[in-house]
């Protein structure tokens, strides 16, 4: 065994050209860089959870990590390999090991399958079908906690949270090294989702499963992620683990996110850090620091000098000034 | 005034499979002014509800039993297609989860938003700045220049926040609203609650916001009901229901919360157990199969139990369950 993580990527960027030709022509940027030079690594086991706002390419990280966008810079390496660029065929026996969870649970299972099907598919796929099928529908029913007698059922005949087992089932079929789950919880009622996360938790624990989990939700974070990365226009501004983060966050986006985040008490007082509205576009990057336009704590120096990533406690981050950072930071404010 | 009246509301739907009773007596008051919330598990009838309203109820749906009384006056439920048509866009609104529902994909957004205003009297300029005003309220960066660009030219998030800025343009007297921040992530759900709340205030509407996000109901509704299998089986103010919860089902559902979790939990707490089966309902109470509190007079009905002038639970236990969520 290596000491090598099970998945690490650095300088990760992928590019979507948008517009036309007629846009190109009238000499305009017909090029977004949606992910733009991120790196992590994700240890054996763990499980780091993507936020930050829509559109900020959590999605687009995912597929890219998966082979399903192509990446034009970067670097992912699973298992010491590196993946970026790697041909089509030899993607095949990787999905084994890798296996992506969709959003939408039932939009994502062909509605002409029955769910035996759905879950043999994986098998056929992957050519084995020599093993007893009927006996891993079984046995993956059983994991996932439906009655055995859903293998007969079609999608249109199960739950939101009946069909995300489903997926759930479908996604650790070929016992994979790593789950990449896009927003696994979406629309789940809050019980169905507790379901879900225990299902999630109990199968990372008993199968040593890795993942990497999108959701807006930053309760479902907390509870399922040991390290979470915040997402703005691309790139990562600060990661590291999550109770940590939670407690202390140092990039003012990261609190303004958690300072948003809603709470089941029609009586709590939200000490808020608004942010004001616009949402820069991918076309025209801000200057210097790239949340700037929107940052309560912008100073000068962080319209003109993009700050470099640091480390403070267990997090990475950018920013000139972070927060919750103890005397030495104060000291680098006042000194600036 | 109460702007929306539902009354002994039943509806069923005609399955192959045999009668769905898919919402059974139920009532809800959305007083003028006010921002009604409603939760519950999906399944549990909020679309059904919102259909019924709207007159869009499937062709196998029926009203059975109740009355929709809006503005006091007409019962839509006996509405026909053309009065229901120049209410719905008029007086009463709707944002829902999906957005696309809402946008025509081959218009211009520009020529969206103005083509909803046809009736204002406005001149070209005049609505299309409303618009502008409109889509910056809802963080739509550069609204300028995006009033000429399609829906497909945004992102799942910005083509939610132009279906809100649509609905709010009409300056409806209810604006229904079924999930529509469910795709957002906090930052912009929080502003499109305090969207919601202003644009409330300014225009005098009254909202009924269906989520099942409790921290969203918590912080934006005044009211709340809790739906469980076609019933309502609790209603109040948001404060009586999130600190004094008093039916069972209302008690779990706030526990499963993972908001409500200070730190990490091994396991979170769910509901065990599972909905009945809407074509043989039980007889009496619906949570029954769930409830620890349940015996034998539960096989019966239990009354909407009303445990101060505006908090109600159908309940025969309400005795049994004071104190904080379950
Ligand atoms: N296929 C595509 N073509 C062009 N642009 C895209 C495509 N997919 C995503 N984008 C853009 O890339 C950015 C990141 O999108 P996405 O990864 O879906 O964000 P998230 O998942 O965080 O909401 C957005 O600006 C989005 O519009
Ligand atoms: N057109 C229909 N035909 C048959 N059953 C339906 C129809 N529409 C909804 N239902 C059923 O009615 C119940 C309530 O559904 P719905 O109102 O969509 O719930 P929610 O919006 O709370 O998720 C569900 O059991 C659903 O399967
Ligand atoms: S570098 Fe400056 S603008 Fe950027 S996040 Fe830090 S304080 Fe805000
Ligand atoms: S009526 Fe009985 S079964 Fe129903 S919620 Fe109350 S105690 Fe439980
Ligand atoms: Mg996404
Ligand atoms: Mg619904």
């Amino acid at each position: 065994m290596t000491t090598e993580p099970l998945l690490s990527v650095s300088d990760l960027r992928v590019r979507f050209r948008i517009g036309g030709m007629m846009s190109a022509l009238a000499g305009r940027r017909t090029e977004i860089e949606a992910v733009s030079g991120v790196g992590f690594t994700l240890e054996r086991g763990q499980t780091l959870a993507l936020v930050g706002e829509s559109g900020s390419g959590k999605t687009t990280l995912a597929r890219a990590v998966d082979g399903l966008q192509p990446a034009a810079g970067g670097s992912i390496r699973f298992e010491g390999r590196e993946l970026r660029d790697l041909p089509k065929k030899d993607w095949k026996p990787l999905r084994r090991k890798m296996s992506m969870m969709f959003q939408d649970p039932v939009g994502s299972l062909s509605p002409r399958l029955s769910v035996r099907s759905l879950l043999a598919e994986p098998f056929a796929i992957h050519g084995l079908s020599g093993r007893s099928l009927d006996a891993e529908v079984e046995r993956l029913l059983a994991l996932v906690g439906l009655p055995r007698d859903f293998a007969d059922r079609y999608p249109h005949q199960l739950s939101g949270g009946q069909a995300r087992r489903v997926g759930v089932a479908r996604a650790v079929a070929l016992d994979p090294e790593l789950i990449i789950a896009d927003e696994p919880t979406a629309g789940l009622d809050v019980s169905i989702q507790g379901e879900v996360l225990n299902l999630l938790n109990d199968l990372r624990d008993r199968m040593g499963l890795s993942m990497l989990i999108i959701t807006h939700n930053l309760h479902v974070v907390r509870q399922i992620a040991d390290r979470m990365a915040v997402m703005y226009l691309g790139r990562f501004v600060e990661e590291g683990e999550t109770e940590a983060i939670f407690r202390a966050p140092h990039h003012p986006y990261t609190a303004a996110l958690l300072s948003a985040n809603p709470e089941p008490d029609p009586d709590k007082v939200h000490n808020r850090i608004a942010l004001p509205a616009e949402v820069p576009s991918l076309l025209d990057r801000p200057s210097g620091c790239e949340f700037h336009t929107r940052c309560p704590f912008a100073q000068d120096i962080c319209r003109t000098q993009a700050p470099t990533p640091s480390a403070l406690g267990s997090s990475r981050l950018t920013c000139h000034f972070p927060l919750n950072a103890g005397p030495s930071a104060v000291e680098a404010i006042a000194a600036s | 005034m109460t702007v929306l009246d539902v009354k002994d509301l039943s509806v069923d739907f005609a399955t192959e499979a045999g009668t769905l009773q898919a919402l059974r007596k139920v009532s809800l008051k959305v007083p003028a002014n006010r921002i009604v919330g409603v939760v519950g598990e999906s399944g549990c009838g909020k679309s059904t509800l919102i259909n019924a309203v709207l007159g869009l109820l499937a062709d196998n749906g029926r009203v059975t039993a109740g009355q929709i009384l809006f503005e006091g006056k007409s019962d839509l439920v006996h509405l026909d297609g053309t009065g229901m048509r120049a209410l719905r866009g008029q007086r009463i609104a709707t944002v829902f989860q999906d957005p696309m529902g809402a946008l025509n994909p081959v218009l211009s957004v520009g020529k969206q938003m103005r083509d909803i205003q046809y009736r204002s009297g406005r001149s070209r300029k005049e609505k299309d700045a409303l618009s502008v005003e409109m889509l910056r309220k809802v963080r739509i960066p550069d609204p300028e220049h995006r009033l000429a660009q399609f829906p497909h030219e945004f992102s799942g998030g910005m083509k939610q926040r132009i279906a809100i800025a649509m609905a709010l343009l009409m300056r409806p007297s209810l604006l229904i609203a079924d999930e529509p921040t469910t795709a957002l992530d906090a930052t912009l759900e929080v502003a499109i609650i305090e969207l919601l709340k202003d644009l409330q205030k300014q225009i005098g509407c009254s909202v009924l916001f269906i989520s099942h996000h409790l921290g969203v109901i918590a912080e934006l509704c005044d009211e709340m009901i809790v739906m469980y299998a076609g019933e309502v089986v609790e209603r109040g103010s948001t404060r009586d229901i999130f600190h004094n919860p008093r039916h069972p089902y209302t008690k779990k559902l706030l526990a499963c919360d993972p908001a409500r979790l200070a730190r990490r939990e091994p396991r979170l707490p769910t509901i065990p157990g599972t909905l009945p089966d809407l074509r043989n309902r039980p007889k009496g109470c619906v949570f029954q199969s769930r409830c620890e509190l349940a015996d034998d007079v539960c096989s019966t009905m239990p009354p909407d139990t009303a445990l101060s002038t505006s908090h109600v639970a159908r309940c025969w236990h309400t005795d049994e369950t004071a104190g904080a969520a379950a």
